[in-house]
């Protein structure tokens, strides 16, 4: 079955085609806007500012797609739509641009949850069993997840203020290191030491699985005011240090709570070295399953959507021409 | 012209935030200004409580989603243009969403363009915990309360309530 996926919850245009079969999943082609530098039918290269004009690229990235994966537009079976959460007048650029390929090409389309879609990222690379708990964390997203299934996401705790890959992006900005923070605080935290710094390790002492990392960036802000000397690679190893300790805490909460060995972690902080090794400690230690998509697929993409897209259909969810998009999740909490 | 308040708190921010919203009614745009960590969406948290939104909805930050919303007594659009350029603010299509309620803008320094606000609010870093919060707006409750509805308009309005005092 050839799966094309769309995806414009917010900055990306991102379209895929994945084949799922009896063999086996492959990505035959995954493409984000702003990483292909495609040519546009009167030339050039898409710059990034306009890859929040989806309108403008959505139809030639879904032809390069296609060109890419050797696939005709008439071989697909099914469409796959992130219909939520996200920016509503980007949501609808996807929405309406896959509700019309499956109209004219009389084939199913499937509605995806965004964020479920970071989950299901995993079994691009490998199916793993259910249930799991799935931590997302990226820009936008800090939250933890009981997956019973590959449609039944229940909300176990989420951030309280801002997202942990925001933080990231904040700090690097207070110590105008420039953009994209993660990856330059990462850099800068490997020669870094992270004990001479102190700083909090917010909500840690709250018995819940909900993040709050708006503290962790004040309390950046307050020593770089504070006229106090510091090493930049310090600060930025301890920063990135005291966010990968509290996203493993509540990690490991969880999955003591649930009694649950199986961890995903997703999102395009997952991306993250640090974040990486640290939980690969933690599974050595404490005997667990920690699995990260390759961080192609950590990042927004296309893909994620297509091969949750397929488990919807799977599932019989698919909707008519009257599907409609939502600025925010509602996932039911756990338990009830 | 202005009021200047200082606060020495969070919770202070918050409680300035929601005295505020407490007085919005549809239609209404308020624009913050003012650098990272100084108050902002802290404020914004007390701005939603103030509008009726409710306690167990989490009021986070916009920087990535750049509009979220919520449900209170009249919907609240809270937009962050941190991550944009002043030009990519016009794709947003901001101002059509303006008449379903009531909309607060973090970093509205990087609007070009945009209707008159009801409130502008700059915020200061002072210290650890202190800030200093500066409100530009017309804040004469007689003046600000919105039309009443039902067949009783001839009536004598009631009097502001709380949060008067608190601004």
């Amino acid at each position: 079955m050839l799966v094309l996926g769309i995806e414009s919850s917010c900055d990306e245009t991102a379209v895929a085609v994945v084949e799922v079969g009896k063999k086996g999943l492959s990505v035959r082609s995954s493409l984000v806007a702003s990483q292909v530098a495609f040519h546009r039918p009167f030339g050039g290269i898409v710059p990034e500012i306009a890859s929040r004009k989806h309108v403008e690229v959505i139809y030639a990235l879904c032809q390069e797609a296609l060109r890419e994966a050797r696939v005709e537009l008439s071989a697909i079976d099914l469409l796959a739509v992130t219909n939520g959460p996200g920016l509503v007048g980007s949501l609808v650029v996807g929405v309406s641009f896959a509700k019309a390929l499956a109209y004219g090409l009389n084939k199913s389309l499937s509605p995806v949850d965004h964020v479920k879609a970071h989950s299901l990222a995993i079994f691009l690379e490998k199916p793993i069993e259910f249930p799991f708990i799935s931590l997302v964390v990226s820009g936008g997203h800090t939250a933890l997840f009981l997956v019973k299934s590959p449609t039944e996401h229940y909300l176990l705790g989420q951030t309280r203020d801002d997202a942990a890959g925001e933080a990231f992006d904040k700090v690097a900005k207070l110590l105008d290191l420039g953009y994209p923070g993660g990856p330059l605080i990462s850099r800068l935290a490997e020669t870094g030491e992270a004990s001479k710094i102190d700083l909090p390790r917010p909500m840690l002492d709250s018995p819940d699985l909900d993040f709050s990392f708006s503290g962790l960036k004040t309390a950046v802000l307050n020593l770089v005011r504070s006229g106090r000397a510091f090493m930049v690679h310090d600060l930025c190893a301890a920063f990135e240090t005291a966010v990968c300790e509290v996203l493993m805490e509540k990690s490991r909460r969880a999955l003591k709570q649930l009694g649950l060995k199986r961890l995903v972690v997703s999102g395009g902080v997952a991306a993250n070295r640090r974040l990486r090794e640290s939980f690969a400690k933690l599974a050595e230690t404490e005997g667990l399953e920690v699995y990260f998509p390759p961080p192609v697929y950590c990042t927004d993409n296309a893909a994620m959507v297509a091969i949750a897209g397929y488990y919807e259909f799977m599932a019989g969810n698919t909707a008519d021409l009257k599907l409609d998009v939502y600025a925010r999740s509602q996932f039911p909490r756990y338990p009830g | 012209m202005g009021k200047v308040y200082r606060t020495k708190s969070a919770e202070e921010t918050e409680a300035l935030g929601e005295a505020l919203g407490r007085r919005l009614v549809s239609g209404d745009l308020v624009l913050l200004y003012g650098d990272l960590g100084t108050g902002k969406t802290t404020f914004v948290k007390g701005l939603a409580r103030g509008l009726g939104v409710p306690e167990e909805t989490y009021v986070v930050s916009p920087s990535f989603a750049l509009i979220n919303e919520y449900e209170g007594r009249v919907p609240l659009y809270h937009v962050d243009l941190y991550r944009l350029l002043p030009e990519e603010v016009e794709d947003l299509g901001l101002w059509d969403l303006l008449s379903r309620g009531v909309m607060v803008v973090e970093w509205a320094e990087r609007l070009e363009d945009a209707p008159p606000p009801r409130f502008r609010v700059h915020f200061v870093y002072l210290s650890a915990d202190e800030r200093e919060i500066s409100l530009e707006g017309e804040m004469d409750d007689d003046k600000i309360r919105p039309l009443r509805k039902g067949p009783d308009r001839d009536e004598v309005p009631p009097s502001p309530e709380s949060g008067a005092e608190d601004l």
